[in-house]
């Protein structure tokens, strides 16, 4: 395929992944923007108004930009597990796999629905938190490139997911006992400098807590890491992610016999 | 246009984790424009040569190249020369067939407004252009088998494979499958066909191979392969009830199929007479007579039978 092919071939992916996650509107965009307008009542406006400041920003102002985080990652996560397992479990992924794309091309399109999701998701919630709270972004390209990263690392991490998993089972199990946790341990809700040793070094082993603090940075200028560890962390993800995921499409590991 | 054959495979192998040897250092050719018959019973390894030539089985060995491009070195040239339909039903039951016949085209690189047209076609074609708007769980499941070759028609492919594409069609859809089938091969697409209808496969193409146990036992031409029948069948419709006991004339087997049928089973060339004569003596009365016309069956059940199995 030339290079004009591939990007055809591309396009087509993409599109398929936005029509059906529009499709399916009340599954891929309803329940996060309910799920977190309940985060807002209840932690931000009932609790939150309690807690006073953190950083010199209202409870709700800082848990904001980790809402979104939090949001984006999860959503970015279960758009590829769902729809290339969905894909894999109906036996259609054979359409793609019978075809002359490079496994680079299937990935892309894949991992490109997948942050589309994440950052539409994203942006719904940023707009619900509107209602809530005031918010500015001190530095949009520190906004705009981390949660990006951030949605890149965990739609690669889902791919991977994705191909190993045999059973619908096989693609709850990580969000439930590995990606949630991680999300509520990785400072959406609190700074990890409020937490006592050895706690706060033990929650510099979560990546989320990088992706969540250079978002915040990037939003509030109230970040818990420097942006250059946090940047290392979420590039250095992406790449391993990526060669594995990519390592995997072309041995055909779980697709190919 | 390259004079290199349709296919060409050389010693190809397959061994499964499991143990299991699918195919064994097969060789085969199928030449340019013919319409080929791929047979075997189930278990032979036929999907997994289909796998292997659609690049989702990974061969252990050997070689199989698509118009003189290697399958596994150069994948994707290879493949933007084939079309598969599967055996299995492997369609998006969410998308509309409209979207999944253009969605193939874009993966092969074809621009939206070529495979718009070519969708339009090709479910004009197999007659679901008014089901192409609705979605593909609401198909038959003849119209999914007639999606899945539309689909696989996406890229115009040079050779189109289809794994029993009339599994479960009822005989209207078949024909009609047959006719499409019939006619692109005409316009120069070479087609393999592997069916479980013998009588499709003698009715439709020219050169046949016979798969059983990973191993090619037979591979030539049909006519070749019928004329190496040396017994012919013939079905006779009977004017009054059949008796309980048959006749049993030297050298012809006579088998009741039903109560006004009875198959006769003689040496190729061997005259009526004596068949019509023990017939006569035993008071039944033939009102009709056709050669049996599925003869490749009885080939195909001689040549994989039990213990068979080629060295």
């Amino acid at each position: 395929m030339n290079a004009r092919e591939q990007w055809v071939a591309l396009g087509t992916i993409v599109r398929r992944e936005v029509m059906r996650i529009l499709r399916i509107w009340g599954q891929t965009l309803m329940p996060p923007a309910i799920t977190m307008t309940l985060y807002f009542l209840i932690f931000g406006t009932l609790i939150g108004s309690r807690i006073g400041t953190l950083h010199g920003y209202t409870y709700m102002q800082y848990i904001t930009p980790g809402l979104v985080m939090m949001s984006v990652i999860t959503n970015s996560y279960g758009n590829i597990t769902s729809s290339f397992f969905g894909a894999k479990f109906g036996r259609y992924v054979e359409e793609m796999l019978v075809s002359p794309m490079p496994p680079l091309v299937i990935l892309g399109g894949y991992v490109a629905g997948a942050v589309l999701r994440g950052l539409l998701v994203g942006a719904i919630v940023l707009a619900l938190s509107l209602f809530f709270t005031h918010l500015t972004v001190v530095n949009p390209w520190v906004t705009a490139s981390s949660v990006l990263l951030a949605s890149v690392v965990f739609s690669l991490a889902g791919f991977i997911n994705a191909v190993y998993a045999r059973k619908f089972d096989d693609i709850a199990l990580v969000p439930t006992f590995v990606l949630t946790p991680l999300t509520y341990l990785g400072g959406v809700f609190y700074s990890v400098d409020q937490l006592p040793a050895p706690w706060r070094e033990i929650s510099h082993a979560n990546p989320i807590l990088y992706m969540v603090s250079a978002f915040r940075d990037g939003m509030l200028g109230a970040g818990d890491i420097a942006l250059g560890p946090a940047y290392a962390v979420m590039l250095g993800l992406m790449l391993v992610l990526g060669w594995v995921a990519i390592t995997l499409l072309r041995r055909g590991v779980g697709l190919r016999s | 246009m390259t004079s290199a054959p349709a296919l060409d495979i050389r010693d190809l192998r397959k061994t499964y984790p499991n143990g299991v040897e699918a195919l064994k250092d097969i060789s085969l050719t199928v030449e340019a424009g013919d319409l080929f018959a791929l047979l075997g019973p189930n278990g032979a390894g036929k999907s997994t040569l289909i796998g292997i030539l659609s690049s989702l089985v990974n061969a252990s060995g050997g070689e199989a190249s698509v118009f003189g491009v290697p399958v596994q070195t150069r994948r994707s040239e290879a493949m933007a020369l084939i079309g598969l339909v599967p055996q299995e039903l492997n369609l998006n039951q969410f998308e509309r067939p409209l979207d999944i016949c253009i969605n193939q085209a874009g993966f092969y690189g074809i621009p939206r407004r070529i495979a718009c047209e070519r969708a339009e076609k090709y479910l004009r074609e197999l007659k679901l252009w008014d089901k192409a708007e609705h979605s593909a769980r609401m198909l038959s499941g003849g119209m999914k088998r007639r999606l899945m070759i539309a689909r696989a028609m996406m890229n115009e492919p040079r050779l189109l494979i289809l794994d029993e594409p009339t599994a479960g069609v009822d005989i209207e859809i078949r024909r009609s499958m047959w006719q499409f089938v019939q006619g692109i091969n005409r316009a120069g697409t070479t087609v393999i066909l592997t069916t479980h209808y013998l009588e499709e496969a003698e009715n439709l193409c020219r050169n046949i191979a016979i798969i059983d146990h990973g191993r090619i036992v037979e591979h030539t031409t049909m006519r070749a392969l019928l004329a190496k029948l040396d017994v012919e069948t013939f079905v006779l419709d009977l004017a009054a009830h059949c008796p309980d006991a048959l006749p049993a004339p030297e050298g012809i087997a006579l088998r009741r199929i039903d109560e006004h049928t009875v198959e006769a089973e003689l040496p190729r060339g061997r005259d009526l007479n004596g068949l019509f004569a023990a017939l006569s003596a035993a008071g039944i009365a033939v009102r009709s007579m056709r050669t049996k016309s599925n003869r490749l069956e009885e080939l195909f059940v001689r040549l994989t039978a039990p213990g068979k199995e080629a060295a």
